[in-house]
């Protein structure tokens, strides 16, 4: 099993350095988006990723915050899945941008207060730092190196930092989610739910991760407390993804029900166009009826295990399907066929360089974890902090 | 036989249809007979001896060419600060034929690659096959007043000069896109560095041809060398203007569908043009105040 991951990791990560390799040497001539959909996979996966971080971290904030007792061993299995997937978000996007080694420029000349981007990067910037912190504070408390009253002080810091860490986990994902949403001339994203279907969509997505983790790697599965600990992951995962459809049925509803063209252009072809099955199939049916079918009646880990693998995999699905179909709607009539060009075109897939590029990054979150976990034994029973 | 019934029955349908809009029109009668004065006056001057005859009353002096009277005003403008100019376009599209001499013209002057286009010309069908009229809608930056797209841009690349052109600093762009998104009329297009030879054996001259948007010498050298990788507009050729010259696409108009001008000189072209009733903006609904006005 251990050595099917390791070739399967391999194969991954080879693909994917040609991928990379295939994005330096080519800059964007490989990509499929272009100047109508002008965003896609790596955007889709930024917003995915960066999901899942603010998910973790808010679980993670179930201990350090709320001492809530039953999270005090996982605690800082989630701040290191919280810090791993931020950096496959910056990775992502790092790959879409026209010219990569400008990036600097969002710290040094910052459009404040008037671009949502320019805030969701300082405010992400400062939960990054935060975040690498917040992971030290944990690490060093439990190393056991210092006297009773350094520890003190130190579970005082960490306590005062993941408290702070709420707001700004919430106020930087409600920002990705306003980066779409403050976009007057694209009806499908212009909505006021739209920042918190981003948040929600984080706790969906965050806590599945999370809890896929938990019940694959945790080492004693045969434990009370891992049994007990999947219970309620199971519950949290369960009731986010119910509360995420929710909002994507009152978004949808709205949208449709009136059916003004130009606000429901990109909801069909998400719907009914040539990629309805990554709505019906692939979310739908894959991320939500079957894991809700599966936590609402399963109680084993192996069962829990799939169902939030499942919600997992498949919310990319969700985040491509808010990129995309916003993109590909006219927003001039006439436009589409005013002057041809493949990169004038409303359709999008993704190439086979975005792809690999997509495959690396996952390649990279997914080794870096494993790393982690084999140096710091986050996935270890006796591996506690006292909150 | 058949023909002239059918004939008949449409005069017949026209003429009861016109009747039950004469009964409506005196109902509604101070309101609709403005309105209906003002739209027949309109009609009136869209004859074509009429219109000439109003285009030529711009002129004056010893004009003979409305574009050499446009390049003085342009000149005129030039004498003043930055910030007391306020260019704009107008596209008449009564004249427009639809011939994209401008679209071409536009990509030539600035060495655009494939798949960046700074003024397509939308093509509108209207009516159904065989008995179809066309609208043809050329469409550059709209160098709104407000422009959303230099809001959203997270560095400050994109900006509203002082005489109100929307530009792009190449050097600072870091190619997010965010600005295209923002865009209402999807304006803004990505260089993704493509050439036109791509395929072919060797890479041809015109390929690596230099934009001199901005005042300055853009090569094309490397796959990371601006404007590569960044986003692209309309400038209303600013490199031109700033040298009192007028955009490239107006030049070329072989219709003579192009005006552009000081809408801060009551005396251009461009400001008697506008000031007219037949004017109207792309979605003046967004509140973006579009520069570019469309006379019909």
């Amino acid at each position: 099993m251990k050595k099917l991951f390791y070739i399967l990791w391999g194969v991954a990560f080879i693909l994917g350095s040609i991928g990379v390799a295939q994005r330096f040497m080519y800059g964007h001539e490989l990509a499929n988006y272009g100047s109508r959909v002008v965003w896609g996979l790596w955007v889709a996966m930024y917003i995915y990723f960066i999901g899942l971080s603010a998910g973790a971290f808010l679980l993670s904030s179930l201990v350090y915050v709320f001492k809530i007792k039953m999270f005090e061993k996982v605690g800082k299995l989630a701040l290191i899945t919280a810090l791993v997937t931020l950096l496959c978000a910056l990775l992502s996007i790092w790959f879409d941008l026209g010219h990569m080694w400008r990036a600097y420029e969002v710290i040094t000349r910052p459009n404040l207060p008037h671009s949502m981007m320019a805030w969701m990067i300082w405010l992400y910037s400062a939960y990054f730092l935060l975040l690498i912190f917040e992971t030290i504070y944990a690490f060093r408390i439990e190393s056991g190196k210092d006297d009773e009253a350094t520890k003190k002080k130190l579970e005082k810091r960490l306590r005062i930092l993941a408290t702070i860490g709420i707001p700004l986990a919430i106020a930087f994902h409600g920002g990705v989610g306003a980066l779409f949403g403050v976009v007057a001339a694209n009806p499908m994203w212009h909505s006021a739910l739209t920042p918190i279907f981003f948040l929600v969509g984080a706790v969906a997505s965050g806590s599945a991760l999370f809890t896929l983790i938990f019940a694959f790697f945790w080492e004693n599965k045969n434990s009370e407390y891992y049994h007990n600990m999947l219970k309620m992951l199971a519950k949290i995962v369960l009731v986010s993804v119910l509360f995420d459809l929710l909002l994507e049925w009152a978004e949808l509803s709205i949208a449709l029900w009136m059916g003004t063209p130009e606000h429901t252009q990109g909801y069909r072809q998400m719907l009914f166009g040539n990629y309805w099955f990554v709505f019906w199939i692939f979310h739908l049916l894959f991320g939500v009826v079957i894991p809700v079918w599966i936590l609402a009646i399963k109680k084993n880990g192996l069962a829990i295990g799939w169902a939030s693998f499942l919600v997992v995999f498949t919310f990319i699905g969700v985040r491509l399907n808010i990129v995309v179909p916003g993109l590909v709607a006219e927003k001039v009539h006439g436009q589409a066929l005013a002057y041809i060009h493949p990169r004038l075109a409303y359709s999008y897939f993704p190439s086979m360089m975005e792809w690999l590029v997509g495959i690396f990054i996952v390649a990279f979150g997914i080794g870096l974890f494993y790393l982690g976990n084999r140096y710091f034994k986050l996935t270890k029973d006796t591996n506690s902090i006292k909150a | 036989m058949d023909n002239n019934n059918k004939d008949n029955n449409d005069r017949r349908n026209f003429l009861s249809k016109l009747g039950s809009a004469v009964v409506a029109g005196a109902l509604l009668s101070p309101v609709v007979s403005t309105a209906s004065d003002l739209l027949m006056n309109n009609e009136e001057s869209v004859e074509i001896k009429d219109f000439k005859g109003s285009v030529e009353s711009f002129l004056g002096g010893d004009y003979t060419n409305i574009k050499l009277k446009m390049q003085d005003d342009l000149r005129r403008a030039l004498k003043k600060p930055m910030k007391e100019r306020k260019w704009a376009m107008a596209i008449d599209l009564r004249k427009c034929i639809g011939c994209n001499a401008c679209t071409v013209a536009c990509i030539s002057e600035n060495a655009l690659p494939p798949g960046v286009v700074y003024r397509p010309v939308i093509k509108e069908e209207i009516g159904m096959y065989p008995n179809v009229s066309k609208r043809n809608l050329p469409k550059p930056c709209m160098q709104c007043e407000e422009p959303p797209c230099t809001e959203v841009c997270p560095v400050t690349a994109t900006y509203k000069r002082e005489d109100g052109i929307v530009v792009i600093d190449y050097e600072a762009c870091i190619g997010c896109r965010y600005c295209m998104t923002a865009c209402p009329y999807e304006h803004r297009m990505f260089d993704f560095g493509e050439k036109y030879s791509d395929g072919l054996p060797a890479v041809a001259a015109y390929d690596n041809r230099p934009s001199f948007e901005y005042d300055k010498e853009w090569d094309r050298k490397d796959k990371d060398s601006s404007p590569i990788g960044n986003v692209r507009k309309c400038t209303f050729c600013t490199h031109r203007l700033d040298q009192g010259m007028l955009p490239q696409c107006l030049t070329t108009c072989i219709g003579g569908a192009n005006y552009f001008g000081d809408l801060n000189d009551p005396d251009s072209v461009m400001s008697k043009l506008v000031s007219k009733l037949n004017v109207y903006r792309l979605k003046e609904e967004m509140g973006t105040e579009p520069k570019v006005f469309y006379l019909t």
